[in-house]
């Protein structure tokens, strides 16, 4: 009766915990968890050993100390405890990473996926560049393909090491800790790609909306062309990847500037027309630097791998 | 290309501390960037000049005393580890 009351306790009381949580007002993924799958997980990790005690019954349960009113008292401090650690925790984390505004970026679907790789390669026939807004948030990538992801900069970046590595090992170049260097020396070139950008924007008081993280996501997206040129390097030695290389390059020019110019540039620059001025002119080099930068970055980090 | 985050770290540091050694009265109003030489009127949009001057003036407000700490424990550690 005792083992049953403990094996009860801790689902009801995991239950009231989770279903908040469940509510979420801003429904960027669907919600495919039950509400019965949600309760009892939890609840069965502590009332499997009172459980299978109860249910193999002639030599005595190995966890019979959980039968103890004593260890139920234990339980519900440990449970408060690690509630209380997790809060903590949540609040802490989400002053130095905006938790909330990282899942807009997540928030993508193979269509979309599928979709943004296309842009990436084949930029010249899309027309309508703007990102929809609702409500004045922007929509979440998945609604609308103009809108940057973190998700597609992440995967290729990881790809682009494992591609790297195997360049490597494909002239017996290859050492594990190749690898790692290969990671952080890409991690500080991106780093320090948006920490120049950031600061030209800076210096040139471009009014925008561009978050760190849309830069980011921006600069992650050369990774795409940088993959497709190296495999093509791998599979059709030099010449496969200058020209594949050259044609992602354009590509990634003109998707940069298609892009930013929507961004940085004002209104009436936008559209097309030539609006004379110094700030103008000015805001349009600096998009054409961060458009050029990315070519150079993507033949940088990859022709010391097909040597 | 052996560019590791290590070395991005070190290079900041040595960016920031240039950047707080310019001093304010023997030099930056000598070249015409100290900070009270004529940045622009109200209404206008800052220049490119007043901006950086800005940049380096708040730099060296800011990082004046986290500098010395982050200096004195980087150069322990290399003297530990080389």
């Amino acid at each position: 009766m005792e083992l049953d009351g403990a094996a009860r306790h801790p689902p009801k009381r995991r239950v009231p915990a989770a279903a908040p949580r469940m509510a979420d007002p801003h429904p960027l993924f669907d919600d495919t968890s039950a509400t019965g799958g949600g309760g009892t997980h939890p609840g069965r990790g502590y009332g499997v050993p009172p459980v299978a005690a109860s249910s193999s019954s002639p030599y005595p349960p190995p966890a019979s100390f959980l039968g103890e009113p004593v260890s139920s008292l234990a339980v519900a401090y440990g449970t408060s405890l690690a509630n209380q650690g997790r809060d903590i925790v949540d609040r802490n984390l989400d002053r130095f990473i905006p938790v909330g505004r990282l899942k807009y970026y997540f928030a993508v679907d193979t269509v979309y996926v599928g979709r943004k790789l296309g842009l990436l390669i084949f930029p010249f026939v899309h027309q309508d560049w703007q990102v929809r807004y609702q409500q004045d948030a922007p929509v979440a990538p998945r609604f609308d393909v103009n809108a940057p992801d973190l998700y597609i900069p992440a995967m290729a970046f990881i790809t682009y090491i494992l591609v790297a590595g195997l360049a490597l090992g494909t002239q017996n170049r290859f050492s594990p800790d190749s690898l790692g260097l290969q990671a952080s020396s890409a991690l500080a070139w991106l780093i320090v790609e948006v920490l120049a950008v950031l600061l030209s924007l800076y210096l040139v008081t471009v009014n925008t909306d561009l978050t760190t993280i849309d830069l980011l996501a921006f600069a992650g997206y050369k990774y795409v062309g940088m993959i497709i040129g190296l495999l093509s390097g791998l599979l059709f030695g030099r010449t496969g990847y200058y020209v594949v290389l050259s044609w992602c390059c354009l590509s990634i020019f003109v998707f940069m500037i298609r892009t930013l110019r929507l961004k940085l540039l004002s209104e009436a620059a936008a559209e097309g027309v030539l609006v004379r001025g110094a700030k103008n002119q000015l805001r349009m080099y600096l998009t054409m630097a961060i458009a050029a930068a990315q070519p150079l970055f993507m033949y940088w980090l990859t022709y010391h791998l097909l040597r | 290309m052996a560019f590791t985050l290590y070395s991005l770290l070190q290079a900041a540091l040595l960016i920031v501390n240039a950047v707080a050694v310019l001093h304010e009265e023997r030099f930056l109003r000598h070249v015409g960037w100290g900070s009270d030489q004529g940045i622009g009127g109200f209404g206008e949009e800052p220049g490119i000049k007043a901006q950086l001057t800005n940049l380096i003036r708040s730099v060296r407000t800011v990082m004046r005393v986290p500098l010395i700490a982050v200096n004195s424990i980087t150069i322990i550690l290399l003297l530990l580890f080389g």
